[in-house]
């Protein structure tokens, strides 16, 4: 199909701007070569307007049976490579059939989209919006343009957010306290906490706090999970007495987190976790781990 | 791991992370060239991360640690400098902490922080109380002091003191202290807890680190020090309470002995004074602590800190601060520092029962110093002490340890220097119980540095209570204690010994005449028990102490005021009488013989005719029975003619009786020479040339005329054995004689007779050498006749009756 598709130069240039381009804040995106490439940003209830520009190539004409513009909100299993299941499409019939012979412009608007959920690029699951422009063409195939952008949700604090705190241990051998400040955290938070060691049989080299992302998709039978650790933060290096305490500090910011997704469009979760891992002299490790709920808090105009 | 290895091992490792270091410290300084923020903290990061080792020992971490320093500096200067980074200090603050490991993490945090302090945009205590806290992650003891004494290295000079530009607002020194506090104590807590790794067979090894790591810990102290704007109330509530706290409650012998001295150390002294309390409190706690820990522990040794050296040193301090200046000294009797000390130092010698001895009377010689400094006019509190020192010395069987007894000495003599004064330490009660617990050579070695101090100030005794004290505590000296082997004394030890307390005797003295006879009989009691060897040096300055007494009775006119006063002179010559006696048994005979004559003496000088016959009668005794040896009976006699010469006491019966004896004995002589001299000193017994004295001429001429006879005897005995008649020293000698009585006035001695006697020498001159005219006259004689010449040519009275002498 390649060479064919190469004998026949494309008819004609397309893009897609939008009206607030200029001014919108762009954002890096992975793209699926690896490279990344700034997009454009939007929330859900904002309007997308902008301009489509189809330009046939000097001395051609597009003949064409339509020209469309739509937005898609599509969730790609990997495993079910190439199957987008679209939660949302919108659509906006831009031109008749007919023929275009010069360069010409229409100008589209989807006014306050419900984008409910935030773009995502996970393991095995992959939630993105695309405006998906088509020239429909009988014969020659129809020309299609994406243009793809990025969505975040921000939410406000949440109303009740209460410590996590816990007693752990292995009796005879090992009895600690640990404390988070929050078990809600936005993506730029600090993670506060302290460690309080009760009792220690056991010679340690060190103790580490560990993001874990837990990422499932499917359901039922079909249902893969996927736990990758984002983060290791050393806590404590040496073996504490009993009755010490060690502080927790951990700075969220630096990793590359997201909120946490609770069963999006039944289609898959992204739960995140906080591993405390005790490792003793001997590298056995002990460990606790416990959920935090993430949350994407609007940022300052400034960051 | 560590701990099996060797040291190549060690080196090798060592040499690994300086490599390593040097490797991404270049790295870094690439960065740093380019201001590269992002690189830099990511190679500064993997620099630090050399730290993290545990294979290195404490000196060779160290080693490490100071590379890894020298880079941090240039590491602060470039955070210093905004405009090289473009980041808001407090945004770096935050960025250093993304780090992942923690170490890396903390050093990066504390430079930046430094460097966020001096920035002003935060306060200080808020961001030395953020870095003290989240050190303590580093729990590993060698890696977590290394950590936090990088820490108190770099924020030395941020502390919000007084005085300090960090200081103001809401930063108060008072955050300066409880910084250091903390730092300090979990540095503490990191340092003892070294000894519970690894297994107990390598405990030495850990010890020997720990004591190299000591210093960083005592850092904190020296800070808290110098920090300035610590008064005395917050040394006194916060300081030192918080100190304490940890160094008692860390239960461990190296850390609580080293703080202790740190603390003692570091702060000011009157400091210490104002909370001398609390200070000894601690004192009396600190093996309480660690005892407690036997069960854990059964195959070390007890834990014991020595609190006495800790003790010692606080007294120290404490007296030469006293010592420093007179002004301090109410703070002293303010605060009732001895009575503190004194019970601390009586709970730690209780409580700790196997401290050995030694160190008691180390703590006692400390108190002692102390006290001597503090309150010299307190005798009570000194006799307190060596009352302690007694008891403790009770309890125990014969001080045997050589270093405990010279920690006794060093008691015992403190109160001998200080007041200078014997006297002084006689009123101590305690004092001769304190030597009574010494072995007999040291008891001896303390007599004598008392008698030495009593020479030394001239100090004098004077009153009989006090001299028996004083003799009870150098009875080493005065005799033989029991199990001496008087063998294995050396003499010349002995003699100078001996010397020394005949010395002493003439120190004990009183005006008053009671008292001091007194004085006499207690010294004499004392001596008595010496024993032979002793009574020749010790009896003679007694006597002659008692014949002082003696005489000044006499210069006071001899009024007895009262019957019941005992101090008469005669009592006290029937004490001597008794005294010498003994000195005859001893036998020291001539020395006796010459006593009784000093005594005889004495006693003519007071009237006392018969003490002084009694006397006389014991010196003939004595020379008839006890003197053998024929130049000590020569000198025996002469001394006898001399002393009965002079005493004019004797009436008539008595002094024919004794003058007969006297030159009975020296016609007697075993030698002619002798004998002659012995005759002719005779003939002034006859002739005392006083307005009183006896003038019996004839006898005087009787004994010169005797005296002649026995030389021409003893000249012809001479030619006759040798062939040569020998010098004619015999009869110019006798020559003399006349020529003194004639001059005298002797009726019986005639110019003829003198006459006569020149020419006899000058014929025995002549027929001296067989004929051959002597070529020299002897010059003696020629002196004698030049006298004579002298004497007519001056005229006068004496001229005439020279002028009857025909040479």
């Amino acid at each position: 199909m390649n060479y064919l598709l190469g004998a026949f130069k494309p008819a004609c240039n397309i893009s897609i701007t939008f009206s607030d381009g200029k001014n919108r804040k762009q954002v890096p995106m992975k793209k699926e070569n690896g490279q990344t490439a700034l997009v454009p940003l939007f929330q859900s209830q904002e309007t997308l307007s902008g301009k489509v520009c189809v330009e046939p190539y000097q001395g051609k004409k597009v003949e064409h049976n339509g020209v469309k513009v739509e937005l898609l909100g599509q969730i790609e299993m990997y495993f079910d490579r190439g199957n987008f299941y679209d939660f949302t499409s919108l659509v906006r019939e831009l031109d008749v059939p007919g023929d275009i012979y010069d360069r010409k412009t229409y100008p589209f608007e989807f006014p306050t989209v419900e984008m409910p959920y935030e773009t995502y690029n996970g393991v095995n699951v992959r939630l993105r919006y695309v405006l998906k422009l088509t020239v429909t063409r009988g014969y020659a195939g129809s020309i299609v343009e994406y243009q793809e952008f990025m969505v975040r949700n921000y939410a406000p604090p949440p109303p009740i957010n209460n410590s996590i705190k816990m007693e752990v241990g292995i009796e005879d051998c090992l009895h600690i306290e640990f404390e988070y400040n929050k078990s809600k955290y936005h993506l730029k938070d600090v993670i506060l906490g302290k460690i309080y060691f009760l009792l220690v049989r056991i010679k340690m080299k060190n103790m580490d706090l560990e993001i874990r992302r837990r990422e499932s998709t499917g359901a039922g039978a079909n249902t893969h999970v996927e736990t990758e650790t984002l983060g290791k933060f050393e806590l404590m290096d040496g073996t504490p007495v009993r009755g010490e305490s060690i502080p927790v500090r951990l700075f969220l910011a630096p990793y590359d987190l997201t909120p946490t997704h609770r069963n999006i469009n039944n289609k898959f979760s992204v739960k995140y976790y906080l591993n405390l891992v005790l490792v003793d002299e001997e590298d056995r490790r002990y460990f606790k781990q416990q959920e935090i709920t993430l949350y994407r808090l609007k940022e300052d105009a400034s960051s | 791991m560590r701990r099996l290895a060797g040291v190549e091992d060690e080196e090798k490792w060592l040499a690994e992370g300086i490599a390593g270091i040097q490797h991404t410290a270049f790295f870094m300084h690439r960065a740093l060239d380019a201001n590269n923020l992002r690189e830099v903290l990511k190679y500064s990061a993997l620099m630090l991360s050399e730290l993290r080792t545990s294979k290195l020992s404490p000196q060779k971490y160290y080693d490490l640690y100071m590379r890894a320093f020298d880079e941090l500096r240039q590491l602060e200067v470039f955070f210093k400098d905004e405009s090289r980074h473009g980041l808001p200090v407090v945004d770096l603050y935050e960025l250093v902490q993304h780090a992942g490991n923690i170490l890396p993490r903390m050093y990066l945090l504390c430079t930046v922080g430094s460097v966020y302090i001096k920035s002003k945009q935060a306060p200080s205590k808020d961001v030395l109380k953020d870095l003290v806290e989240m050190c303590r992650g580093v729990q590993h003891p060698i890696r977590g002091l290394f950590l936090r004494s990088y820490l108190a290295q770099v924020s030395r000079d941020k502390l919000p003191e007084i005085g300090s530009e960090y200081e103001g607002d809401a930063n108060t020194v008072m955050d300066a202290v409880e910084f250091v506090l903390q730092n300090f104590t979990e540095m503490n807590k990191l340092w003892v807890r070294i000894q519970h790794q690894g297994p107990g067979t390598v405990r030495e090894k850990q010890e020997k680190e720990r004591n190299e790591l000591r210093d960083l810990v005592g850092k904190n102290l020296h800070v808290l020090g110098q920090i300035e704007g610590v008064d005395l109330e917050m040394y006194k509530e916060t300081v030192l309470p918080r100190v304490l706290e940890q160094v008692v409650n860390c239960k461990d012998e190296l850390a609580q002995y080293y703080l202790m001295e740190c603390i003692i150390q570091v702060f000011p002294d009157e400091y210490h004074l104002q909370t001398l309390e609390t200070l000894l409190a601690a004192c009396t706690q600190l093996m309480v602590g660690g005892l407690s820990d036997l069960s854990v522990l059964p195959l070390t040794i007890l834990p014991t800190v020595d609190t006495k050296i800790v003790l010692t040193q606080l007294m120290d301090r404490l007296s030469n601060y006293a010592a420093s200046s007179p002004d301090v000294l109410h703070e002293f009797l303010q605060v009732e520092a001895f009575a503190k000390l004194s019970n601390a130092i009586g709970k730690v010698i209780d409580t700790q029962i196997e401290m050995p001895i030694v160190g008691a009377m180390t703590l006692f010689v400390s108190l002692l110093t102390f006290t001597l400094r503090v309150h010299p006019d307190r005798l009570d509190y000194v006799d307190q002490i060596l009352g302690a020192c007694v008891v403790k010395l009770s309890s125990v069987p014969k001080l045997e340890d050589a270093r405990a007894m010279k920690q006794v000495v060093a008691l015992l003599s403190a109160p001998l220097e200080k007041y200078n004064d014997i006297v002084t330490a006689l009123t101590l009660s305690n004092y001769p119980r304190v030597m009574d617990h010494l072995d007999d050579g040291t008891n001896k070695v303390m007599a004598m540095l008392i008698i030495q101090s009593i020479m030394k100030n001239n100090s004098c005794i004077s009153t009989a209570d006090k001299v028996e004290v004083l003799f009870e505590l150098i009875k080493g000296l005065i005799k033989d204690l029991d199990g001496t082997d008087t063998e294995e004394l050396d003499e010349e030890d002995f003699q100078e010994e001996q010397n020394s307390v005949a010395r002493l005797i003439h120190m004990l003295d009183n005006e008053e005449p009671e008292e001091m006879l007194k004085i006499i009989c207690v010294v004499r009691k004392h001596l008595m028990t010496g024993g032979t060897r002793r009574l020749p040096f010790t009896v003679p300055p007694l006597v002659f102490s008692a014949l002082r007494l003696v005489r000044q009775l006499d210069s006071q006119g001899g009024d007895i005021t009262g019957e019941e006063v005992s101090a008469t002179p005669r009592k006290i010559f029937q004490i001597l009488n008794q005294t010498i006696e003994v000195l005859s048994s001893v036998p020291c005979p001539e020395l006796a013989l010459r006593l009784y004559l000093q005594c005889a003496e004495a006693a003519s000088d007071c009237d006392l005719e018969p003490a002084a016959y009694e006397f006389f009668t014991q010196a003939f005794i004595l020379y008839e029975e006890e003197i053998a040896d024929s130049k000590a009976q020569v000198t025996a006699i002469h001394l006898i003619i001399g002393t009965l010469q002079r005493i004019n006491v004797f009436g008539v019966e008595n002094r024919d009786t004794l003058t007969h004896k006297a030159t009975g004995y020296s016609a007697r002589l075993l030698k002619k020479p002798d004998q002659c001299r012995a005759v002719y000193a005779c003939s002034h017994l006859f002739w005392v040339d006083d307005i009183d004295g006896i003038k019996d001429g004839e006898r005087a001429l009787l004994c010169l005329r005797r005296a002649l006879r026995i030389a021409n005897a003893a000249q012809q005995m001479s030619n006759a054995t040798r062939g040569s008649s020998g010098p004619v020293t015999l009869f110019v000698e006798i020559l003399n004689k006349y020529i003194y009585f004639y001059e005298k006035g002797n009726p019986h001695i005639t110019p003829s007779d003198i006459q006569s006697l020149i020419e006899l020498i000058n014929t025995e001159m002549q027929s001296d050498d067989n004929g051959n005219r002597r070529t020299h006259s002897d010059p003696f004689f020629t002196s004698t006749l030049r006298y004579i010449r002298f004497q007519k040519q001056k005229g006068g009275l004496i001229g005439d009756k020279y002028d009857l002498i025909k040479l």
